[in-house]
């Protein structure tokens, strides 16, 4: 299959970037890794007249802690992600995200960043990052702006970036002490987007209540879902297997699951419960230093 | 349509072309430059048919253009042989029955390639997890993995 036509770009800085997206505005899409970008315009199930390929531009994959936060460079491969000893270490829900996300061939060259831009619900990394109380950084003519995650999600395949930003940086809470994260994929081969995932990450007090947690499902409606009533539920309890047994009953109530050939809405639904469960479950023996 | 001339080079050869902005990666390979090795399976970046190295990276060549490549080393399956000598994943396929059909295999043999020049020593998980994305209808994976497994050791007897 062979991409309608297009203009392809391959600027050297960022500014000139964003000067090419300003110019072409909704006729202009952002190259990173092409991973998704690429099978949808080969399957034509979409369009562009200019590709503004960023794959060039210096400065745009890194991964470290800096003022507090995590910082991931938007076009930090998923490859890197999943390499990387940090984030294996202080991190693990972004470990668990990367290694379930496509295959490693489409790892090598897919980017954090993109994951994000796409806008698509099925992707993984947005449930990680509302689980994470992430934002991401948008670059534009007028500079840089903070999205908070739970704000950037604004419908399918749309987000809150202008047609001449580009999601530059993702941000993430450096988490406090006693914290954890897991993300559980259900899927029917590698590769294939989830039939449910759950994104879990818990903080726990002094006393071993929990002291936030922030939970969120993949493919479960037009836009990734964060289960705030899960999350309020927890708040304060002690995690046992009955408090997560309870959240993760309110978590297959959220969300717009939809039948396809993946399964039913009861089957979405139901998976949507045991795999909150079980990532709220990993999630708290990591935050108590038993996970691994 | 924009046309771009690219400089990529191909299994140490340095390939010059002029290319329109659409034009797959793998498309480029297989009928501007004749390396047919490089297998199009599904097309739709499922089944590593037609897997290459970019930059040492095994990645799927049916979703990336040409003009990405620009600069950069590819490496395909016609890359492996050396002064008419099989490269030990190329032997350990042969020697294993790492195939029936042959479709998947060059893609299978980039990706052994690339997993041995990361770990030398790589476990059976560590290849299975590796080839996850490279589909083999035939085989079941048993045999391949004993390929991989065969040029692991092959090659480790050659560094001794």
């Amino acid at each position: 299959m062979i991409p309608g036509p297009f203009d392809y770009h391959c600027p050297k800085t960022l500014s000139e970037a964003i000067g090419l997206l300003s110019q072409h505005r909704d006729d202009a899409k952002v190259l990173s890794g092409g991973q998704s970008l690429l099978p949808l315009l080969k399957l034509r199930l979409g369009s562009a007249g200019h590709l503004v390929d960023i794959g060039r531009i210096p400065g745009l994959e890194y991964i470290k802690e800096e003022g507090g936060s995590l910082k991931i460079g938007g076009r930090t491969k998923e490859a890197a992600l999943e390499a990387s000893d940090l984030v294996r270490k202080k991190y693990p829900i972004l470990a668990d995200t990367a290694a379930v996300i496509a295959d490693p061939l489409v790892r090598n060259l897919a980017t954090v960043g993109g994951n994000l831009a796409h806008g698509d619900p099925a992707n993984d990394h947005p449930a990680t990052m509302l689980a994470l109380g992430a934002s991401v950084v948008a670059t534009g003519p007028k500079g840089e702006r903070t999205i908070a995650v739970d704000e950037f999600f604004t419908g399918l395949f749309s987000t809150a970036l202008a047609p001449d930003e580009i999601l530059t940086e993702i941000r993430i809470p450096a988490p406090p002490a006693r914290s954890g994260g897991a993300y559980v994929k259900l899927e029917r081969k590698v590769g294939d987007f989830a039939t449910a995932a759950a994104a879990a990450q818990v903080t726990l007090g002094a006393g071993g209540e929990v002291a936030r947690a922030g939970i969120a499902l993949t493919n479960a409606g037009p836009t990734p879902v964060r289960v705030e009533a899960a999350e309020k539920y927890l708040q304060g309890r002690k995690p046992d297997s009955a408090a997560i047994a309870e959240a993760a009953k309110l978590a297959a109530q959220a969300g717009e699951p939809e039948a396809d050939r993946r399964g039913s809405v009861e089957y979405k639904r139901e998976m949507a419960r045991v795999l909150t469960a079980r990532a709220l479950k990993r999630a708290v023996e990591r935050a108590q230093g038993q996970g691994t | 349509m924009a046309k771009h001339e690219i400089k990529v080079q191909v299994n140490g050869e340095a390939r010059e072309a002029e290319v329109e902005s659409r034009l797959l990666l793998v498309h480029f390979l297989r009928e501007m430059l004749r390396l047919t090795g490089t297998h199009i399976g599904c097309d739709t970046t499922h089944c590593g048919a037609c897997t290459v190295l970019l930059d040492g990276a095994p990645v799927k060549s049916c979703t990336v253009l040409a003009v990405q490549a620009d600069g950069r080393e590819v490496m395909t399956v016609e890359g492996l042989e050396k002064d008419a000598k099989l490269h030990p994943i190329q032997e350990g396929f042969f020697q294993e029955h790492g195939l029936q059909c042959g479709y998947c295999t060059p893609g299978m043999m980039m990706t052994g390639y690339a997993l041995l020049q990361a770990n030398a020593k790589p476990s059976e998980g560590d290849i299975r997890r590796a080839i996850s994305g490279n589909l083999c209808r035939c085989t079941g994976y048993v045999n391949i993995v004993k390929s991989v497994q065969h040029a692991a050791a092959a090659m480790a007897a050659s560094t001794k």
